[in-house]
Parts: structure tokens; C-alpha cells; sequence
């Protein structure tokens, strides 16, 4: 069985592989190290190799390989995980960068094959699956010059219109659109919340847990069912060491699955088995994939740490960043880490099989009842007394309690005094889930007592 | 972030705990400013809280110290007869030292272990690798090179401080490991795949299913308040690194874990507390294995 891993070196893998297709030459090369292969392609054998995977000198491949290769990846997590099915509206998180260019990409051909099997098919059963594409515009919160991200923005415009048929709708909107404002200027509000928080690190994440959100605003109103990501290898081994470093380490695995349904609108991550310098590679061979230059800064603080300490390690040794993701792979994942049951009947039954399949994995998952509000990541059921303590009431929820420990120290103004203000400038979504994180811990203490309860002369909290 | 607790006062800081002396040092824990006394004080406390509240030890334990004669093992030794009188833990202390014969490295800071046992007045029990295995490090080196070195060391390292404490017929074996050790070995076993060693190396005590158990009372204390403590104490200690280890693997995470200092002192805590260990799935098969054949070894009688 051809394994499509480019990485792989077992020796009962490509070599044998080899040897079976052509005994003469490549017996001979496969014992004196491969000198006469590292003229061909490692799949084909056909054509010249132009570039190099991150297994290095065994893993040449010609321009058409390497792409099939990084598209097999992609192709099988969707599969294997239900990512995408034909009932679907998947909205593609488009920020300009190589990765996801890619995803994109990859995203529009698979629709693009689904569209032509349904022209071709008389029994027109199978809806195909609807894209759109999500641009978050960040200038608000740096100093580019508006023609600068004008010519972004119209970069991004000319990518999505040449990815048709099928068409895809594109929505560009400013990060500020967060806040459903009334009255007051996005802009304004999100300058004031950034500048409450003094932590550096803070900032960024904070921004980031903005940006999920708006993220899933945009899917919600406009029908989406999926939000997919271009997150790769490098970027997934780069979360795993700042989450540890954060003290994260128990909504880690939270992260970085294939799957995150704690969302109103599930997150998918198909390209998590692509390291991004195979993804930069497939980018600047490949003509059409052009990419928009990051119109953000590069991270400062732990991010900015984490990350050129892993390009470091990833220099040293090309296979690390897939080891750090194996090994975040142990931690058991949550509840939440699969697609939500398909019942739709429109979905092929081989599909719902297999992801009924996977869903019963022997090891378990671990559950959660409460998030924090702010970058949602799972409570330790632990967390459950001290919000117990709070004295928060439905109209100021106590932020501070119901926040995971790595937020109430890197986002929460140390002063309590300075909460409040901090609260009023929140979004919405974030406000909603602290008061809701309060009646969680309660169901869940109910559940506790139910059996001592009588149904009458309670009082409703 | 993190601001100055007290205002200058007339040109000069006061110390934030007393508020009468002057201010000497910053915690690289805590940033707070704080005079000497204080922090001996703050130091010692917290290493005895930690003690308490982990149970580390039990009346009439005999406990060997591991001694390397670098800093943390003199403020260990140090700390850890001062707090055995001063609280009254009933310990029986003693200098465990292995010579891995290192030239120029070993053979000197072994002097400054033999003063330690002057100035501590603990007996010192000195094993050595050529003894034991009939190999010094420097031999070794010689056959294999400079990768992976480090490895056989750590191992033979190990056993010989159990066949040094089982000669000394101790209760438990204490090391100097210190919360900066600590942080960088669990991103060492995050960046090598190792799952079994994550799920232990944050465990304060080891080896309880083993010989002879292991404990590290400084797992919440930070490198740089070792290194302050000693010097202003004004310890006798030896403060030069190994001569193989600048090809260390450890050496880029200990790099991160500086620079991360910088940014965050607490991250280092963070990442021990991390609890990433308690939903770890481990693969059990690989490393029971493992564990099997190390008891076996003990099995057999010893010379």
C-alpha cells in the first residue's frame, strides 16, 4: 500500500516500494543510498524533481507529486474526520498567507470535482457543498496606509472571483464589527479594550479570541456550517508550546484536533497534518497561488518567542514540529473534538459509518460543562466552587471567577476596580457567555441534588 | 505588567516585606523588592512549606543529598540542615557524590564537595563510574562522541546514586533540581515525543515503586534565587558547566526558558503546573517493559 506520508523512512515503506516497480536500476541505488534516484521524482519516477519535502533528499518530488501529495493530506483529514458533507456551507478563513491560500484551494477543488460529478449525474441527489471565504480586516489595529490594505483587499477580491465556477461569496469585515455597536465607534471601543490590557502577550490573544469570534458571527448570520482554517503543522506545534508555557496544559488538546465543535458553528482544521514550509513550497511553485502579504505585524512577546524557538528546532531537526504535535496528540481529547452526529440522510451512509466509528474511541474523551468567557477554552470541573464564591449577579457577571486562570492573568485588568469598565467594553458574545457560564456550574450542581429535591417550592436562580 | 510595590522614598527602597530595612535585591520570582534578610527568610520559608505540604520526608528518614558541589546542591545541603534544626524534621544527612570521571570538570568540583563536608558537618559517600562500571564519561565520549553522551551519563548517573544510597543504606535520595530543571525537561519530553517521561518529570517525588525513592524540594524554586541565595550567603560552590555540554539538546530549551524568564517569570512555574500530565493516554506496554527489567537488576545481590 503506497503510503503518502513524505516524511516516512521506514524501510518497509517507498523503498520497497521502489524496488518492487524497478528491480534493476534502483536495487542497486537503494543499497549505495539512493545516488542514481535523486534524479527522479520519489512518486512518480517519471518526471524531475523540483523541490524537496521535509524529509530532505528522500523526498523529492516533481511539481505535480508534491501538490498531490499535500492535497492527499488534506483530502484524507476531511474524510477521515466528516469534515466536509455534501449539506455543508463551509466558510474559508482567508487571511492572505500561504497556508491559507492553500487551504482555500484545496477547499475549491474538492468543490469543484463534487460540482462536476453532479452535472454529470442524472440523479441529482447530492447537493455540493457551498463555499464562502472570510477576510478579517485588522488595520484598525496596526499602522498600514489605507492604500496599502486597499490594494489587499482587492488582491483578495481578484483570488476568490478567479476560484469560480462554482462562485464564491467573500466578505471582507473590519475586526471592529465585533462589537454590534450602538452608537459607539467600533473602532473606539476596540482601541480602549486593547489598551486595558497591559500584557503584551494578552493583547495578542485577546485579538485572536476576537477574531474566532467575529469569525463565527459571520458563519451564523450568513448560514454557514463550517468554519475551516488553514492552521498547519508549524502553527499547531507553535499553539501546543505557548499553551504549556501559558499553563493552558488542560484545554490544550481543546486546540488541536482535527474537530472543535464547542462552537455554535464548528471549526475544522485540514491542513493540520501539512508542515508550513511545504505549504510556502507548493506556493511559490505553483504560479496561481498567490499569496497577499500579512498585513499583520509580526507576534511580539511569548508568541513572537514560541515561534522563532520553533523554527529554530524546526532548523535543526526538519521533523520536530510534527514530534510536538504527536505528542500533543496524546492528551486526551474533549467531548467536543468531533463533528456533532449526522443524521442528515443526504450525507453518503459510508461517511456517517465512519464517523460513527471514530466517535467511539475506546480511550474516551474528556467532558466539560464550563468555558471561560473569554478565549473558551474548558474549565476543570475544580474551577466549579470558587465561581460558586462569587457574589456576580445576572446583570455583572463576576468575570474574574468564571475565567480560566491564564486569561484572569494576562487579559483581566489586575485592579478589580477597573473590571467593571473592562466588562462594558467586551463584546457582547463574551458578556453572554459569563453570566451562562454561572448557570452551568448550577445545572451541574443541581444534577448533584436532584434526587433530594422536590419540584415545588423552589425558587427559580 | 508587573510595577514597582513601593514608591522611592527619599532616595532609598524599602524592603516590601519589613518595610524598615533596604531594599538589597528584586525577586526574579515575584519582582517584589525585598532587603536579605527577608529573603532568606522568604526562601527557606517556601522551601519548608513545600516540604511540609508534600510530605516529603517522616521522622528518623535517613536521606542522602545528591552532591554535585555546583549551586544547587550546596544550597540544598545547606538549606536542608538548617531546616532539619531549625524545625526539628528528625533527618539523618548525608553527601552522595558520583564521579564520572570528566577531567577538568569533575575532579574539581569533587574538592569543593570534600570542603562541603567540613562546613556542613554531613558525611560524604563518594561512587564513582570507573568503580561501578569500569568506564569514566571521558572514555565513553571517546568511543561514542559527542552526541548522545549525555544520555549514558544521566542513566549510569541514576543507578549509581541508587548503589550509592542503598551502600548508605538511606531512606530516600534528595536532589537539586530546581524549577527552571524542571520546566526545561518537560519541554524536552514535549519536543522528543517521550510520553512516558512527561507523565513523571513533574512529579515532586520519583521512584516510589523503585529501590530507593527520589525527591526534589526545589521543584518551585527558581535558578536565579538559588544562585542569589548562595551568593549572598556567600556558599562555597563550584560554578563551572560540564565540559560536554554545550552539545547538550537541553541547551535550546534552556536558551527559551531564559528568554522566556525575561518576558514572564512566571511562565516557568506555569509550565510545571501545566497539568498536562493528568490527560496524558499512555501507552503502557514500552515502558512497564522498561521498568521490569531496571527492578530486576536490583534483584540481584550486590557486591
Amino acid at each position: 500500500m503506497a503510503c503518502n506520508s513524505s516524511t516516512c523512512n521506514s524501510s518497509g515503506c517507498y523503498k520497497g516500494y521502489e524496488e518492487e516497480e524497478q528491480p534493476k536500476p534502483n536495487t542497486k541505488a537503494a543499497v549505495n543510498g539512493g545516488n542514481s534516484c535523486q534524479n527522479l521524482c520519489v512518486k512518480c519516477k517519471v518526471n524531475e524533481p523540483v523541490c524537496c519535502g521535509i524529509g530532505g533528499e528522500n523526498s523529492r518530488f516533481c511539481k505535480d507529486c508534491f501538490k498531490n501529495n499535500l492535497y492527499g493530506k488534506f483530502k484524507q483529514a476531511v474524510t477521515y474526520n466528516a469534515m466536509i458533507t455534501p449539506p455543508d456551507k463551509v466558510l474559508v478563513a482567508f487571511s492572505g498567507g500561504p497556508s491559507s491560500r492553500v487551504v482555500l484551494q484545496f477547499v475549491h477543488e474538492m468543490q469543484y470535482k463534487a460540482q462536476k460529478n453532479y452535472d454529470a449525474n442524472k440523479d441529482k441527489s447530492l447537493p455540493v457543498f457551498g463555499v464562502g471565504v472570510a477576510f478579517i480586516d485588522e488595520s484598525s489595529t496596526h499602522s498600514f496606509t489605507s492604500q496599502h490594505i486597499e490594494k489587499a483587499i482587492e488582491d483578495i477580491r481578484l483570488i476568490v472571483s478567479n476560484l469560480a465556477p462554482p462562485s464564491k461569496e467573500l466578505f471582507v469585515v473590519p475586526i471592529e464589527s465585533i462589537f454590534s455597536s450602538d452608537g459607539i465607534d467600533g473602532k473606539e471601543r476596540l482601541k480602549e479594550l486593547l489598551d486595558a490590557v497591559s500584557d503584551v502577550t494578552g493583547k495578542e490573544d485577546l485579538l485572536s479570541h476576537l477574531r474566532i469570534l467575529l469569525l463565527q458571527k459571520i458563519a451564523s448570520e450568513n448560514g454557514y456550517t463550517r468554519i475551516v482554517l488553514g492552521s498547519c503543522t508549524s502553527r499547531i506545534a507553535c499553539h501546543v508550546i505557548s499553551a504549556t508555557v501559558k499553563g493552558q496544559g488542560y484545554s490544550l488538546s481543546a486546540d488541536i484536533q482535527y474537530v472543535d465543535s464547542r462552537w455554535e458553528i464548528p471549526v475544522v482544521l485540514p491542513l493540520r497534518d501539512c508542515p508550513a514550509q511545504e505549504l510556502n513550497t507548493l506556493c511559490s511553485l505553483d504560479g496561481s497561488l498567490k499569496i497577499v502579504e500579512l498585513l499583520n505585524g509580526p507576534c511580539s512577546g511569548i508568541n513572537g518567542l514560541v515561534s522563532s524557538f520553533v523554527k529554530v528546532l524546526q532548523e535543526e531537526n526538519p521533523s520536530r514540529e510534527c514530534t510536538i504535535v504527536r505528542t500533543a496528540g496524546k492528551l486526551t481529547p474533549f467531548h467536543f473534538n468531533r463533528v456533532p452526529e449526522i443524521h442528515d440522510s443526504n450525507v453518503p451512509s459510508a461517511t456517517r459509518r465512519h464517523q460513527k466509528r471514530y466517535t467511539l474511541k475506546p480511550n474516551g474523551s474528556l467532558s466539560s460543562d464550563s468555558f471561560c468567557p473569554i478565549c473558551n477554552s474548558p474549565l476543570k470541573k475544580s474551577n466549579f466552587p470558587s465561581s460558586l464564591r462569587s457574589h456576580g449577579s445576572q446583570q455583572n457577571p463576576d468575570l474574574f471567577a468564571s475565567a480560566c486562570s491564564s486569561c484572569q492573568f494576562q487579559i483581566l485588568p489586575k485592579d478589580p476596580s477597573l473590571m467593571e469598565e473592562f466588562l462594558s467594553l467586551l463584546p457582547q458574545q463574551m458578556i453572554t457567555k459569563a453570566k451562562h457560564g454561572d448557570q452551568g456550574n448550577f445545572s451541574l450542581l443541581r444534577e448533584q441534588i436532584q434526587e433530594f429535591l422536590f419540584s415545588d417550592g423552589e425558587n427559580e436562580i | 505588567m508587573e510595577a514597582d510595590s513601593k514608591p522611592k522614598k527619599s532616595g532609598a527602597r524599602l524592603c516590601c516585606v519589613c518595610n524598615q530595612n533596604r531594599a538589597a535585591l528584586k525577586r526574579p520570582k515575584t519582582l517584589e523588592q525585598i532587603c536579605r534578610e527577608c529573603f532568606y527568610a522568604v526562601f527557606e520559608e517556601e522551601i519548608h512549606q513545600v516540604i511540609l505540604e508534600n510530605q516529603l520526608f517522616k521522622p528518623g528518614d535517613r536521606i542522602a543529598i545528591g552532591a554535585s558541589g555546583g549551586k544547587d546542591s550546596t544550597v540544598l545541603a545547606y538549606v536542608l540542615s538548617e531546616l532539619n534544626r531549625r524545625h526539628n524534621y528528625g533527618l539523618d544527612l548525608f553527601l552522595l557524590s558520583v564521579d564520572e570521571g570528566i577531567t577538568g570538570y569533575r575532579d574539581d568540583s569533587l574538592e569543593t564537595v570534600k570542603r562541603n563536608e567540613l562546613q556542613y558537618g554531613l558525611p560524604l559517600k563518594i561512587v564513582s563510574y570507573k568503580d561501578l562500571y569500569g568506564w569514566t564519561m571521558d572514555e565513553i565520549v571517546k568511543m561514542i562522541g559527542l552526541k548522545n553522551n549525555c544520555t549514558f551519563c544521566g542513566v549510569f548517573r541514576r543507578q549509581a546514586l541508587d548503589r550509592g544510597a542503598a551502600l548508605l543504606k538511606v531512606d530516600k535520595v534528595a536532589t537539586g533540581h530546581n524549577a527552571d530543571d524542571i520546566a526545561e525537561t518537560v519541554l524536552l519530553n514535549i519536543l522528543r515525543g517521550d510520553i512516558a517521561r512527561l507523565s513523571r518529570c513533574t512529579s515532586i517525588i520519583t521512584g516510589e515503586d523503585g529501590p530507593i525513592p527520589r525527591c526534589k524540594p526545589f521543584k518551585y524554586t527558581y535558578e536565579k534565587e538559588i544562585v542569589m541565595y548562595a551568593y549572598f550567603k556567600k556558599l562555597d560552590y563550584f560554578s563551572t558547566e560540564c565540559i560536554y555540554s554545550p552539545n547538550a539538546y537541553r541547551g535550546f530549551a534552556r536558551e527559551f526558558i531564559k528568554d522566556l524568564e525575561r518576558i514572564r517569570p512566571r511562565a516557568i512555574l506555569d509550565i510545571i503546573k501545566s497539568e498536562m500530565v493528568q490527560s496524558l493516554c499512555l501507552a503502557g506496554g514500552a515502558e512497564s517493559r522498561f521498568t521490569k527489567a531496571w527492578h530486576w537488576s536490583y534483584s540481584r545481590p550486590k557486591q
